[in-house]
């Protein structure tokens, strides 16, 4: 059996379509049989990041609703070998899915495959609670901002609150700018690890390759030089049970952030 | 809000700092908003422990969470009725 992991936030932009995209292309890459599966029914976008726009036939509804088979609506992505998208429907709305019927689709698609990775819609009203019905791993993707370290917060709450087997939340900092951090205008990691008291799976930098690859349809995960698709291969290798160390580098610290750790001010 | 945030933290607290500073306020609301229970639980047994040595005007007792300046502070008003005798006398 494979396993079912929700990419969550609560706040909406912070970039559960972008880590779903990435992540799911990097363990697919790495060997794993992966399909990502969009639950933002009404507002699809998941295609869109993987360049898989212009494929849909059938969508996750039209399997609910037995109007097409799981088999037909599956997308095989041509790039990367075992790598499968489930598209959201366009025109209907959350409510036309109940949290069992996404339970049955995922034990459907967990017996097929490695990882299940579910992108959440934003919210933590019914989208939500269908996404994390069938999972049993949550990864809370938030970025160094209040605001979104408080929703995240919320979402872990919600999370933890779930009946059922469940891992903890693993969190990921998305759109960190090192330099920000290091002139002390911009939450830091471990600042935000303590105060929602979760594991940390990854840091993802700010990164132009993001908005480019977007563009193309094409994931970061592809371009050897973007340093936010090294960090998300960095995030597969750790899902998938490797002891990858949370590198520094991946967030691309400045000379001066370093500095000041070695001379012993900045707080580590 | 920001006139008391400057006030509290002086000037040259980095906008990060201000930043921890308010969410770590933020989320101690938000975890007692979700869960009135907890409140609930914690006032049941404080008055557990308290009547074993006074006794207590359990309705007229009150227990808060409060925010002020930086500090976030567990608030309880209980108001005594007696002193027990054993409790005095121990
Ligand atoms: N590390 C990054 N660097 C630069 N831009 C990023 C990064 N991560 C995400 N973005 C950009 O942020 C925007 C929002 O990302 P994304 O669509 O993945 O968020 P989301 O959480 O899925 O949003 P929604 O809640 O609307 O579904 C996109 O334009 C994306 O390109
Ligand atoms: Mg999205």
């Amino acid at each position: 059996m494979g396993q079912v992991i929700v990419v969550t936030s609560g706040k909406g932009g912070v970039g559960k379509t972008t880590t779903t995209a990435n992540l799911g292309t990097a363990l697919a890459q790495l060997g794993n049989r992966v399909v990502l599966v969009d639950a933002d029914i009404g507002l699809r976008n998941l295609d869109v990041v993987m360049g898989l726009e212009n494929r849909i036939v059938y969508d996750l509804v039209d399997v609910v609703e037995g109007n097409a088979r799981l088999k037909q609506a599956l997308i095989k992505d041509k790039r990367s070998e075992n790598l499968y998208l489930l598209a959201a429907a366009q025109t209907r709305e959350k409510k036309d899915v109940s949290a069992e019927q996404m339970k049955n689709l995922t034990d459907q698609l967990a017996r097929e495959f490695d990882f299940v990775l579910l992108d959440c819609p934003a919210g933590i009203e019914d989208g939500f609670k269908n996404a994390i019905a069938g999972a049993q791993k949550a990864i809370i993707v938030a970025n160094p901002e209040v605001s979104s370290v408080r929703d995240a917060d919320r979402v872990i709450g919600l999370w933890d609150a779930q009946e059922g087997e469940r891992s903890p939340a693993m969190l990921i900092v998305n759109r960190v700018r090192p330099r920000m951090v290091a002139r002390g205008d911009m939450l830091e990691i471990d600042d935000m690890l303590e105060m929602l008291a979760v594991d940390l799976l990854g840091v993802v930098p700010e990164d132009d390759h993001i908005i480019v690859s977007t563009n193309r349809g094409e994931p970061a995960v592809y371009s050897r030089d973007s340093k936010a698709g090294k960090a998300f291969h960095n995030i597969a290798r750790r899902l998938m049970g490797e002891a990858v160390p949370i590198l520094d580098l991946e967030a691309d610290e400045s000379f001066w952030a370093r500095f000041k750790r070695i001379v012993g001010f900045g707080r580590s | 809000m920001l006139d008391l945030i400057s006030r509290v933290f002086g000037r040259d607290h980095s906008s990060a700092d201000i930043a921890r500073e308010r969410l770590r306020l933020v989320l101690v609301h938000d975890r007692t908003n979700v869960s009135p229970q907890f409140l609930e639980a914690l006032k049941e047994e404080l008055i557990e422990v308290i009547s074993r040595y006074m006794e207590i005007e359990e309705e007229g007792m009150d227990v808060t969470l409060q925010t002020a300046e930086n500090q976030v502070a567990l608030v309880a008003n209980i108001p005594v009725r007696r002193m027990k005798r054993a409790a005095v006398g121990r």
